[in-house]
């Protein structure tokens, strides 16, 4: 990837800010995203919290599937690969995916190496809970990150946990001296450019989206106001009780995350939100794959 | 000046932050009370028009919008804000704002794949870059468009008394010229304002 696609693929993660990226399975759940007001959709098998309740190796979706949503659809499609697992990543470059999420959601195919994500043409987005994975991500060449949260638990801690790390590891950088940046480049396990970047900049330089255990138009709004650019909701739209109505409010939400009125006007009524479990209750931290 | 920037979803701080560097006083429209601050000049960004145009009409801005765009309130539509213009999208059932006599083709280019950048002349202007990310063009122009710039043989930048649009993102550029172009439109309207009273 030369650094011309780079950025144009950095910059379609800017045209999808202020927006919701839903997981859908089926053609017509992503036409329901796409009508709910979704800017870009996830095209899986099965949604995290399926997942986790069936257990065993979880790869890459049949490209056939994913086929039929990106014809069903007129916004970007993303597909999830293994950690690890180019092989993949090169079958759904193959069938033109607008973005692949090298995903801990999916049984890691490597545990020590990540995708050389400068290799391919598309696009990669990654999980990161702090500022070092996010930035090992980036130098790896993806073009977008998102925090790791929990996937499939409907429990939004762990992705305020990752945000709030991610921000003040951001400011705590910008703090430094220039003199200082050495060290903490190392410390960070992360290259001296990008801690320089980020000490100039007091963000990212890529998007930042916030995703795992979002479920409510409330989590929606936390995530933004901790400085989310935008929101995946997974298994929390089609694990709930009336998915449509669901799916729009946390898309308003999203935009007017900052209007607590509004907040509780699209918090009323939307049915049963997805059972969830507690962090205290799970097995599997997907958030400890690749680091 | 004056500029609200429509903030529903998509690249909208980008031109925030242009503009602002121009010197103009910006600020984010996300809610119909935000239209009630009056402004000079409006800016449809980039991003998904299905979420904007959606949007727009569920947090009952459409109409109060179409009529001051209507009455000649400058507006600077990129990619999603052309195709929210329009008055025809030929690959969508979607009409949306419809304001403009243009036809456009939405992912004309295709997926991301299809994303490109290139240097092209831009009229009264010269040549600047332009970024093309999932864009539309135009397919066709009414007579009382104004055709800016071409790549390709496809129409990228229009202009229709009031409206300005680019399939491109200048926003995403370094270069200012586009925004400045759309800020001297935002004055003529105001110095003819003072004429007429």
């Amino acid at each position: 990837m030369n650094n011309e696609r780079f950025e144009l693929n950095k910059n379609l993660a800017q045209m999808l800010k202020g927006g919701v990226i839903m997981d859908v399975t089926t053609p017509e759940q992503a036409k329901i995203a796409e009508s709910a007001g979704a800017c870009a959709v996830m095209a899986l098998e099965r949604i995290p919290a399926d997942i986790r309740a069936a257990g065993g190796v979880s790869r890459m979706s049949d490209p056939k599937m994913i086929k039929g949503i990106q014809n069903a659809v007129s916004i970007p499609v993303m597909a999830k690969c293994r950690i690890g697992h180019f092989a993949e990543a090169r079958i759904l470059e193959a069938i033109e995916i607008d973005y692949i999420d090298e995903s801990e959601v999916l049984s890691p195919a490597d545990d020590k190496y990540h995708i050389d994500k400068t290799a391919f043409k598309v696009p990669f987005v990654c999980g990161a809970k702090d500022l070092g994975e996010a930035l090992r991500r980036i130098n790896e060449g993806a073009a977008m990150i998102r925090t790791k949260g929990e996937p499939g638990t409907g429990d939004v801690v762990q992705a305020v946990r990752h945000m709030r790390m991610m921000q003040s590891e951001i400011r705590r950088l910008g703090s430094l001296s220039p003199d200082e940046l050495f060290d903490a480049a190392k410390e960070l396990g992360v290259p001296y450019d990008l801690a320089l970047y980020v000490h100039d900049n007091k963000r990212l330089p890529v998007v930042n989206f916030a995703a795992g255990g979002v479920a409510t138009p409330a989590d929606a709004a936390l995530m933004m106001s901790l400085g989310a650019e935008g929101v995946f909701v997974g298994s929390g739209i089609f694990k709930s009780g009336n998915p449509e109505k669901r799916a729009a409010a946390i898309v308003k939400a999203v935009t007017n995350y900052e209007d607590a009125e509004m907040l509780a006007e699209l918090s009323e009524d939307l049915g049963e939100a997805m059972v969830g479990i507690n962090e205290q209750e799970i097995e599997l931290l997907m958030a400890e794959r690749g680091k | 000046m004056k500029i609200g920037i429509l903030a529903l979803q998509g690249a909208f701080a980008e031109h925030e932050k242009m503009l602002d560097a121009l010197g103009a006083e910006v600020f984010q429209i996300r809610q119909r009370s935000d239209l009630d601050r009056g402004f000079d000049g409006f800016v449809i960004p980039g991003g998904e028009s299905t979420v904007q145009g959606k949007l727009l009409r569920e947090l009952g801005m459409f109409d109060d919008l179409k009529d001051v765009i209507r009455n000649g309130l400058p507006v600077f539509g990129t990619c999603a804000g052309l195709l929210l213009l329009a008055k025809n999208i030929e690959n969508d059932d979607r009409e949306h704002l419809g304001l403009m006599n243009i036809t456009a083709v939405r992912n004309a280019y295709g997926r991301q794949l299809g994303s490109f950048a290139v240097a092209a002349e831009f009229a009264d202007i010269g040549e600047i870059p332009m970024t093309f990310i999932r864009a539309p063009y135009i397919k066709k122009a009414g007579r009382d468009v104004r055709i800016l710039a071409r790549v390709g043989g496809r129409i990228v930048a229009a202009r229709q008394d009031n409206m300005l649009v680019t399939a491109f993102h200048p926003e995403l550029t370094q270069s200012t010229a586009v925004h400045e172009y759309f800020l001297n439109m935002v004055r003529s309207v105001q110095s003819k304002a003072l004429r007429d009273v």
